[in-house]
């Protein structure tokens, strides 16, 4: 600002000062008489303050002999985030929601360790007549179970250290929960060992393995249901070991395993320990190899041996109960072409299973097996087919056999829906046609997809 | 008998330097292998998992990928969960420790890159499968090229210190290269900056970032999810509306719905491959670039979708 500028501006603000002292003072009474009425207002306020106060005090419940006689310090202000909309009203929050772990400003930073976690859900259902197997999923009870919330697998997966991780799949039926698995995986042992310990379904053939949400059915193959355990399968707490087999020509791998001797479920058992000597054994030898870039071949051989919980008859002393051996071979052929792998792909399977059970009344011999093809026929639809037949494992005389035909749906990699035509013919009873159905969801971390 | 023993002495230090061999590196896609390939050089071998004509969501976690990953002394991931259908399970069952996460042999590609699409605010799978860390299909810019090049050199310096010049210098020599490459790509496509297009999946981001081209649509309706009739007939009518002419599709998705686009709007229907080996003649991360700009500049020439 120039000088001459700056004295115009001192003469404009001292004619205004001046203007507004002559103002005040012919304005005085106006002004008094407005402090006055302010006043009057506020000893009105102030008297029904009074009343407010006393009127609360008067319905407050009187303070507890162990409340503290200081008030509370002050929470910390909690980040909020708005309620999402629709979720307001009936029952639902209302207000800002806290963000829990978001103070500090490290979202989420105390979360970082948490284990990744999912949900699956599998609903059953069954229409159709089965009167030897009223329960289409399991031999146990006699209750017809038409629809079913059959399992609710929730897994729980981290990082333990840098020399393992844990692995946890617990099982909520519509009865009861159960830890399907839950182990620890050394990731960095020497000499090209993998090792585990905890529950875990055993390396017996390839169906024993996997987990219902995986599998290519709404049931398990019959020879599972007779021979290895129904759906629990081998399922059981130890140890296992397993080694890549180095050699220049394929993939082999080996595996040992050592469980307690307790597996399969009410209605389908197979290893029952009676001492703690009666442990089991599972072995697997594994081959794999790339036929080309989109088909390959997955063989293997298992072989398990555990006690049954039965005793021969003639005996007087308890020297350990009888036992039941398996063996089982399995292949896998796998076509995926690789440039329309999410489009199309074929996957066929067989398992045969031998088993010697050793019951009072003698040794039973019986075997049964399945073969099954599963065609994707576009990136949402699956087709498949399977046969099944098997011996009874306390009656080797007696065969049951059956057939499926399977449609499955993929609305997205998180749900699914599987109509399965079942038709078993059993060696004792009137055949079963059924039509299983199958809803199966997924919510939560992303897990990996099923080899 | 001195000069004898000096000579044996200089042998017995250089014996373990020389004793380490090449480093053996696995990259999960064969964009990460063909940068790994310009900054190793020949001090590393270097193999890949899935094929760049392949949808690298979708790998199978297949045995033979254990055995190689087994005898990695690096494994150079993607990262932003591209791979959380089939990594986990091949690293857990490698047996190498060198390679689990966090150890010194894992390297995660992305932690320097320019990541576009990070979701913000609540995200649910109502979205289709988002990636709750970012669209990881980051090497698709050549600024980002030369970042993972950087991160690769770190790595491979950090493992063999003996050849950390190496590995510098020949990165470096990437860098400048694709500077100068990247140069003759912006000019390429500076006449068309703004044409609008459509892709099937979000594999483009980054890429039509750096080269001025404006997505404006997806053929799937959200990320993973297959299109569907209603959204498709939306993307038809705004296409129609914005007078969009071209449609890029990723060499493993079906051209089924696209052609039908196409011939509805008079788009020209485009297979665009994200990934060095999405087709034969892409043989390096230049040659990607090179391709895949001919490719949409021919396109855009030809049906005027840039006017």
């Amino acid at each position: 600002m120039r000088p001459s500028g700056l004295r115009a501006s001192v003469v404009t603000l001292c004619v205004m000062l001046g203007s507004s002292s002559a103002f005040a003072q012919d304005s005085a009474q106006t002004v008094q008489q407005q402090i006055d009425q302010l006043r009057q207002e506020l000893q009105q306020i102030q008297q029904r303050l009074s009343e407010l106060e006393a009127k609360a005090s008067a319905t407050a419940p009187a303070p507890s002999p162990q409340s503290p006689s200081a008030a509370p310090a002050a929470p910390a202000a909690q980040p909020a985030a708005p309620v999402p909309p629709g979720a307001e009203g009936a029952g639902g929050p209302s207000g800002a929601l806290p963000l829990y772990g978001a103070a500090g400003g490290a979202v989420s930073g105390s979360k970082v360790f948490n284990p990744d976690m999912a949900v699956i859900g599998d609903f059953l259902g069954a229409a159709g007549k089965n009167d030897m197997q009223p329960d289409p999923f399991s031999r146990a009870g006699d209750h017809p179970m038409p629809l079913a919330m059959h399992e609710s697998e929730a897994s729980f997966q981290a990082v333990v250290d840098p020399y393992a991780r844990a692995d946890f799949f617990i099982s909520f039926g519509e009865e009861g929960v159960d830890l399907e698995e839950g182990y620890l995986t050394f990731t960095s042992l020497p000499g090209g060992l993998l090792a585990k310990v905890g529950k875990m379904r055993a390396a017996f053939g390839k169906v024993n393995s996997l987990h219902n949400h995986v599998l290519p059915w709404a049931d398990r193959p019959l020879v599972f249901y007779n021979l290895v355990g129904g759906e629990d399968g081998i399922d059981d707490a130890g140890f296992s070991v397993a080694r890549l087999i180095p050699n220049p020509w394929l993939f082999l791998e080996a595996t040992g395993q050592v469980f307690r001797g307790d597996s399969g479920g009410e209605g389908s058992p197979l290893f029952q320990t009676t001492r703690r000597s009666e442990l089991s054994y599972v072995g697997h030898l594994r081959a794999y190899q790339d036929i080309n870039d989109d088909t390959n071949i997955d063989l293997g051989y298992s072989y398990s041996r555990g006690h049954n919980g039965l005793f021969a008859s003639n005996t007087l002393i308890n020297d350990g109960s009888l036992v039941t051996q398996l063996h089982g071979i399995d292949a896998t052929v796998r076509w995926r072409p690789l440039q329309r792998s999410i489009y199309h792909s074929f996957i066929g399977r067989t398992e045969w299973i031998w088993s010697r059970r050793d019951q009072p009344t003698g040794l039973q011999s019986g075997s049964g097996g399945y073969v099954s093809a599963d065609y994707q026929v576009g990136r949402r639809w699956f087709t498949g087919v399977r046969y099944d037949r098997s011996n009874r494992p306390d009656n080797a005389s007696l065969l049951d056999t059956g057939g499926s035909f399977i449609v499955t749906y993929w609305p997205s990699e998180f749900s699914q829906v599987r109509g399965q035509y079942r038709r078993t013919n059993y060696a004792d009873g009137p055949s079963a046609n059924e039509l299983l159905f199958q809803f199966q969801f997924s919510i939560g971390a992303h897990g990996a997809h099923p080899f | 008998m001195k000069k004898a023993l000096l000579v044996l002495f200089a042998f017995l230090l250089a014996a373990p330097a020389f004793a380490q061999g090449k480093l053996n590196v696995i990259a999960t896609t064969e964009d990460l292998a063909a940068i790994a390939r310009e900054v190793g050089g020949d001090r590393i071998s270097i193999d890949s998992i899935a094929k760049g004509y392949q949808d690298p969501h979708f790998v199978e976690a297949k045995p033979s990928f254990i055995l190689k990953l087994q005898k990695a002394d690096v494994l150079i991931a993607v990262g932003r969960e591209l791979e959380i259908g089939w990594l986990p399970p091949l690293i857990q069952q490698s047996r190498n420790a060198k390679i689990q996460p966090g150890a010194e042999g894992y390297l995660d590609a992305s932690l320097q890159a320019q990541i576009l699409e990070v979701p913000t605010g609540q995200i649910t799978r109502a979205m289709g499968d988002v990636h709750p860390l970012g669209n990881p299909h980051y090497w698709m810019d050549p600024e980002n090229g030369k970042l993972i090049a950087k991160e690769i050199a770190d790595k491979l310096s950090q493992l063999r210190p003996n050849d950390r010049a190496y590995f510098t210098q020949r990165q470096a020599d990437f860098t400048s290269r694709l500077d100068t490459a990247e140069k003759g790509w912006l000019a390429k496509m500076a006449p068309y900056k703004g044409t609008k297009m459509v892709t099937y999946h979000r594999s483009f981001p980054n890429f039509a970032e750096r080269f001025g081209l404006d997505i404006m649509g997806y053929v799937e309706p959200r990320p993973g999810i297959p299109p569907t009739p209603q959204h498709t007939l939306d993307l038809i009518n705004e296409m129609k509306r914005q007078n969009v002419k071209l449609v890029l599709v990723e060499p493993y998705f079906d051209l089924k719905t696209p052609n039908a686009i196409g011939r509805d709007t008079g788009a020209q229907v485009l297979v665009v491959p994200p990934s060095v080996g999405g087709v034969k003649e892409i043989t390096d991360y230049f040659k990607l670039f090179d391709y895949d700009i001919n490719l949409i500049v021919e396109a855009i020439k030809k049906s005027g979708a840039g006017k």
